[in-house]
């Protein structure tokens, strides 16, 4: 192990003197990380693209629940921005006057139709010049109305009595599957991060792969320089000369993953999560790394050969892996495939880790950890032959 | 004390048999030149003792340890320049020493020995990619020293080197040798071997063809130390009087002139050109010519050693 941390020292040492790999692995993240923000950042509803106003003339228990579950919820996650306002005319104004996208107008005896068993009905008055703002409004609107009866339905039904339900419960069961549904578009229901965390950690995970492979390419410039000769001359187990590089891209790569987590909270205003959790995917994701360029390193015959190569792997696991785009969204084939990279498991991991605790990114920890696994010991396979002319 | 022995080492690359049977020792304090051409067989023989090169045969004992079976404290006793330099160009001559050093464990004050050896101590802290040619071979030896190796393996530490490192690198050798390290040296300049060698091994296509000192070597093979001579005058004379002298074989007409053969032409001339010119004969030029390895190989294998 001395000789391994001895040849990952030397290779830090000339690592540290290397500008591009500076570039590479910490200000084109982050430049880009950054532009991407600044250019795609709002439609992704990140800067609160929609103003709604709210006017609650019913002052219910079900308009309540739209307010506080659904719209409040919405705001909370960065969706859209919300106006509390106290009569109708006020909301109107607003609209009017391009303050608000739209506003719901919540009339006086919501509760209570929906109490009675009738209809109940939100009235949504939009801004002609944002159409799609109040689509949005108006879905929102419609699927808590259309939640509002099927639950009601469904309880009707289970229950096989003319008893009605207490609305407050058939309001809070509605709102409770509404915000994930309609303002969140991620089907799998699971928590998705802020844009700007999402473009950060999106183009970090993605550098990474470039990060990572001078450790692991470094055995091909060693042959090249002649030193492997020397290594292999010397008292040194083969072993401990193939631990050292690798040793060499994790250190790089957890060197540059910190400094891009700490730099975009600092300057991006990125929210990656509990430090704990954001550590165990950033380890986990820095070995699975690792373990694709090694790979690829271990197959190629000049250290070119094997930076071209692991360029065309690290843009198609990212791209499939859904560091510019979430790949979530395609379905299909493409979704599927896309558990295959780690870069998706690494945004998921994250994206768990701003919905749940710590242990929510376990799973995803666990999946890096595997595909580190897998390509590590094929890379030492493959290595055995570099090592033993 | 036989420092390295190696035996029956072969290696073959695909159908190429590049070493096949080899064989040899070399003494505490012994210089041994390994003398071929490009593509003889050198540097895989050395390979293969430095243990860098798996054997597909053959054994190599380093002062009685096995390379097979005890590769890492073989290792430990054997210093390498590779044929090809092997440096790290990003890294300074001192920090490239000082990686090896801690590989090797030997300490600090090696480091600042062996820059002082080769002549580097105040390009230490430049890095070598901005070394002339010269100090990186240098360089390239210093390493090799580092850990005061018991068997010092140099492949052609010259090779493109200008004549001032050159010159260095085997004022080096030669005081390492006379400290009492045994020193393999392959080269495909004959005049350094003949230079610096106790002994001479002459490989051709992956065999060891013959080995001994140089003198042996010529011996071995019949060949003589000539002395050309030019004349103008009674040569048949002079052919009786030349063939009298003690040191003399043989004289035969040679062109315009006589073509002696003799034991050591350097100790002779003297009593050659006085017999000459006593007999009133005119001397208009003189060739000497000793047989060098150059010779012998050329001999050996119907080959130039440079071609
Ligand atoms: N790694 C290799 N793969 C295939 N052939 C090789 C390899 N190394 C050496 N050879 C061949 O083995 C022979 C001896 O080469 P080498 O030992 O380098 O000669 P030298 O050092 O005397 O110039 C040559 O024919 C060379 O082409
Ligand atoms: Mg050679």
């Amino acid at each position: 192990m001395r000789h391994a941390l001895l040849i990952a020292a030397r290779d830090l040492r000339e690592r540290a003197r290397d500008r591009t790999a500076y570039v590479l692995a910490i200000v084109l993240p982050l430049g880009l990380a950054g532009v991407f923000t600044l250019i795609l950042g709002n439609i992704s509803g990140d800067s609160q693209l929609f103003t709604y106003a709210v006017a609650d003339a019913d002052r219910g228990v079900v308009a309540r629940a739209f307010t506080d579950d659904v719209l409040r919820k919405a705001a909370a996650s960065g969706a859209i921005a919300l106006r509390t306002v106290s009569s109708e005319q006020e909301a109107r104004t607003l609209v009017d006057d391009g303050t608000a996208t739209a506003a719901f107008l919540l009339p006086a005896g919501l509760t209570e139709d929906v109490q009675a068993g009738r209809a109940a009905r939100i009235e949504v008055v939009g801004n002609v010049d944002a159409p799609t703002g109040t689509d949005v409004a108006r879905s929102l609107a419609q699927a808590y109305t259309d939640r509002l009866g099927a639950v009601r339905t469904a309880v009707a039904a289970t229950v096989h009595s003319g008893v009605s339900t207490p609305p407050a419960e058939l309001a809070a069961a509605a709102a409770a599957v509404l915000p994930q549904a309609v303002v969140d578009e991620d089907t799998t229901g699971r928590r998705q991060l802020d844009a700007k965390t999402q473009y950060a950690a999106g183009m970090a995970v993605f550098f990474l792969f470039f990060a990572v492979q001078p450790g692991v390419t470094g055995l091909l410039d060693e042959r090249r320089n002649g030193t492997l000769a020397r290594l292999l001359a010397a008292p040194v187990r083969r072993s401990s000369i193939l631990t050292g590089k690798l040793l060499t891209s994790v250190v790089v790569g957890v060197v540059s993953m910190t400094v891009l987590v700490v730099a975009s909270s600092l300057l991006m205003g990125a929210r990656w999560g509990h430090p704990a959790g954001v550590a165990a995917l950033v380890l986990s994701g820095v070995l699975a790394a690792t373990g694709a360029m090694a790979v690829v390193a271990a197959i190629a015959k000049t250290s070119e050969q094997a930076g071209g190569w692991q360029a065309i792997v690290a843009i198609v696991l990212g791209a499939l892996g859904g560091a510019f785009f979430p790949v979530t969204q395609a379905g299909g084939v493409l979704e599927k495939l896309s558990l295959l990279a780690p870069h998706r498991w690494f945004l998921r991991g994250l994206a768990d880790l701003a919905g749940g605790g710590v242990a929510a990114v376990l799973p995803s920890v666990a999946a890096m950890t595997a595909f580190a696994a897998v390509t590590g010991a094929i890379a030492l396979l493959l290595f055995r032959k570099v090592v033993r002319p | 004390m036989t420092v390295l022995s190696c035996s029956g080492l072969r290696r073959r690359f695909d159908d190429v048999v590049a070493v096949d049977d080899v064989s040899f020792t070399i003494a505490e304090g012994e210089t041994y030149g390994l003398l071929g051409p490009n593509g003889a067989g050198k540097t895989t023989t050395i390979s293969m003792i430095t243990g860098v090169l798996e054997r597909d045969a053959g054994e190599v004992f380093v002062d009685g340890i096995a390379m097979s079976t005890h590769a890492i404290a073989a290792k430990r006793l054997v210093g390498y320049v590779p044929q090809e330099l092997a440096l790290y160009p990003d890294l300074t001559g001192r920090e490239n020493l000082r990686f090896f050093a801690n590989l090797y464990g030997a300490g600090r004050e090696r480091v600042d020995h062996v820059l002082d050896v080769v002549g580097l101590t105040e390009r230490a802290g430049d890095l070598a990619r901005e070394y002339s040619g010269g100090m990186k071979r240098r360089l390239n030896v210093a390493i090799g020293l580092l850990h005061e190796p018991r068997l010092l393996v140099l492949d052609e530490p010259t090779a493109g080197v200008d004549p001032q490192s050159r010159n260095q690198i085997i004022e080096n050798v030669r005081e390492l040798a006379a400290q009492g390290m045994a020193i393999l040296y392959t080269t495909h300049y004959m005049e350094e071997a003949e230079r610096l060698c106790d002994r001479v091994g002459v490989i051709d296509s992956g065999h060891l063809i013959a080995e001994g000192t140089r003198r042996e070597l010529v011996e071995r093979l019949g060949e003589r130390d000539r002395i050309s001579l030019l004349l103008d005058g009674d040569l048949g004379h002079a052919t009786a009087v030349l063939g009298a002298i003690a040191n003399v074989r043989g004289v035969a007409p040679h062109g315009q002139g006589l073509e002696l053969v003799v034991d050591d032409a350097r100790e002779c001339l003297p009593a050659v050109l006085a017999a000459i010119s006593t007999n009133g004969v005119v001397v208009r030029s003189v060739e000497v010519t000793e047989p060098n390895l150059e010779t012998v190989f050329l001999h050996l294998t119907g080959k130039a050693l440079r071609e």
